[in-house]
């Protein structure tokens, strides 16, 4: 591990380039649109670079499935992906909801734009307004 | 057959049943009974295995007979057998209030839903704290995340859906941090079990995946934990919930998310190699404080008390953290403590406003002019929730206060404790603009007619107003708990 660290090299750590570069693409969108959609469009790239940060690691070159067979001798760890595809899951639960909430926030504000929102709960006849 | 080696299982499996089982069965006082059957089995089992814990040490149970460090554990010592006393405590409180409660504030066809998402919640809050492997912290975290946004958003004001949506966004975030963190340390150890990482972490402390690992953990679990400038979805969210959601949320979210950032500095980490590596100590200190001032000097200018309170869990959530900012056993204990107490005495001062909300019609300051008059017990009940956030000696706050003060005494901090009287001094100031306004000022007109509370509602929060009484005068339970789980968190140290 530590030998690994030494030698910082773009190839050896192409994967972790693509995942900052996910992440901060995806939590930078979060921040900066105003549409309520696209925000939740970054919400999903920045939690897919999480996807690449388990998987990746957990591959070797020429490993198979941890199958017991003489033909096998190099193993990829199956972990990362069985705890991926929970994070996978909860992934789209959260989209699912986001999208639920979003179209819920367009019946009762009409629109799905955040400064919108917020301006109209500011003018005193939106104040306490119910769904 | 014997279900008592199999508690801490049923501790999490009992709310999981019933979420589904309230689903199907749809009729909502059926949806009712099951919610509740499953809160108070909980609350019974946290009891008992608390008292396990107390008698014959840690248990450490194998889901699904995998042993330990392959398997996932459930570990319960004395910090989360605790923790999981007080998350379910609530739960069997909240639970039968929110019977009438939601009746005023959730339309009808969506009542059985809420138990679902109620006991959901309360399932993945158990799991978070009973379990000891580190991705299952994550899983459980986005079970009660992902059931809080839609209580919320349950909200009558159209707002608590957009507080619902921010939430969802600012929780994911927090929450992908943590997965992100829990990522490194499980490149670097080769485990996911909490105790083992606390192992083997050793062999490769201080190298930059474990500091970046303690760096995500740490902002990912504050966002859940509303630490000070990571609170901004808080107010809106327990603001503009149901009231028997801020109840629940205000007295337990944030106290679990305390407990995870507890257990992963002291259990994985080792806190002197936390406290060490970086300037962590100093860190938390600024931020507890900011927190303390900040927070309580924005909730004196509330104009809503249910924001006001919001505002004033984010100040308390400060205490916590300055406690475990002294990393010595006397700071931890009196985290450990508020941990509890506050959660005691928000949960309390959250249902007395919910049964404001059903007898004045709302919780705004205007609004409530003369609750002493139009309901004497209530005001009382805040007034009392009011004493223990200031810390007035006889109430839950003051304990933990003191506790805290001792702390700071300890480490010869003089200034901090100048610096804890005068942040209760602001929450003096913010508890008065309630008295103000409820003792001084005359009733309006259209609050004449206050509704009778309903009995399901009055007793639950009369059993905690005397909770948070209780507990400011027999401490056996809490600071014996609380001191031993401080002693077993700092004894990791290597």
């Amino acid at each position: 591990m530590t030998g690994a660290t030494t030698h910082m090299t773009l190839s050896g750590h192409f994967t972790y380039f693509i995942m900052v570069f996910l992440m901060i693409a995806g939590l930078f969108i979060v921040i900066s649109r105003s549409n309520l959609i696209k925000k939740l469009v970054g919400l999903g790239i920045f939690q897919t670079s999480v996807y690449l940060l388990y998987i990746a690691p957990g591959k070797l070159i020429g490993g198979t499935a941890p199958i017991l067979s003489d033909a096998f001798t190099v193993y990829s760890n199956p972990l990362p992906h069985v705890l991926i595809l929970t994070a996978i899951v909860v992934g789209v639960a959260t989209l699912a909801l986001g999208l639920a909430l979003v179209v819920r926030i367009r019946e009762a504000y009409d629109t799905i734009e955040e400064d919108e929102i917020l301006e109209r709960d500011l003018k005193p006849e939106g104040d306490g307004k119910t769904k | 057959m014997n279900l008592a080696p199999h508690l801490p299982a049923l501790q999490v499996v009992i709310p999981l049943i019933a979420a589904p089982l309230t689903v199907l069965l749809r009729r909502r006082s059926v949806a009712f009974g099951v919610a509740l059957a499953a809160s108070w089995a909980a609350f019974v089992i946290s009891i008992l295995l608390w008292m396990q814990v107390a008698q014959s040490g840690t248990i450490s149970y194998a889901i699904g007979s995998w042993p330990a460090p392959w398997g996932i554990e459930y570990r319960v010592d004395r910090l989360n057998s605790f923790v999981l006393v007080l998350v379910s405590g609530i739960a069997a409180l909240v639970l039968p209030y929110s019977r009438a409660s939601i009746e005023a504030e959730v339309s009808p066809q969506q009542h059985y839903l809420f138990y679902t998402m109620f006991v959901l919640c309360l399932t993945g809050l158990l799991g978070i704290t009973i379990t000891g492997d580190a991705f299952n912290i994550f899983v459980f975290l986005e079970v009660s995340s992902l059931s809080t946004y839609v209580l919320i958003a349950l909200g009558r004001d159209r707002r608590a859906l957009f507080a619902g949506y921010q939430y969802l966004l600012m929780g994911s975030i927090g929450a992908t941090f943590l997965v992100i963190g829990i990522g490194l340390l499980y490149l670097m150890t080769g485990t996911l079990n909490l105790d083992d990482m606390g192992q083997r972490i050793a062999s490769v402390q201080g190298t930059r995946p474990i500091l970046a690992a303690l760096a995500f953990i740490t902002v990912g679990v504050s966002l859940k934990l509303a630490l000070f400038p990571l609170h901004q979805w808080l107010p809106n969210a327990y603001t503009f919930a149901p009231s028997a959601v801020s109840a629940f949320l205000a007295a337990t979210a944030t106290k679990v998310a305390v407990y995870v950032l507890l257990r992963f500095y002291f259990t994985v980490f080792g806190e002197s190699a936390v406290f060490a590596k970086l300037p962590m100590e100093e860190m938390m200190l600024l931020l507890a404080l900011a927190g303390m001032f900040a927070a309580s000097t924005l909730a004196i200018f509330q104009t809503d008390l249910k924001r006001l309170f919001a505002y004033s869990s984010v100040a308390q959530i400060g205490y916590i953290i300055l406690g475990m900012s002294f990393d010595s056993v006397s700071g931890l204990t009196a985290s450990i403590v508020h941990l509890f107490n506050h959660g005691v005495t928000k949960g309390a001062i959250f249902m007395l406003l919910g049964c404001v909300t059903l007898g004045m019609g709302g919780t705004s300051l205007a609004r409530i002019q003369g609750l002493g008059k139009r309901m004497p017990l209530t005001s009382f009940g805040i007034v009392v929730g009011g004493l223990s956030l200031m810390g007035v000696p006889g109430t839950a706050g003051f304990i933990s206060k003191w506790y805290l003060l001792l702390a700071a005494l300890e480490k010869g901090q003089w200034w901090l404790v100048f610096a804890i009287v005068l942040s209760s001094l602001l929450a003096a100031a913010y508890v008065w603009r309630f008295v103000e306004a409820a003792y001084f000022r005359e009733p309006r007109k259209d609050t004449e007619n206050v509704a009778a509370m309903p009995w399901l509602m009055s007793i639950p929060t009369a059993i905690l107003v005397i909770a948070i009484v209780y507990f400011g005068l027999d401490t056996s339970f809490t600071i014996g708990t609380a001191t031993d789980a401080a002693a077993s968190l700092i004894r990791g140290r290597p």
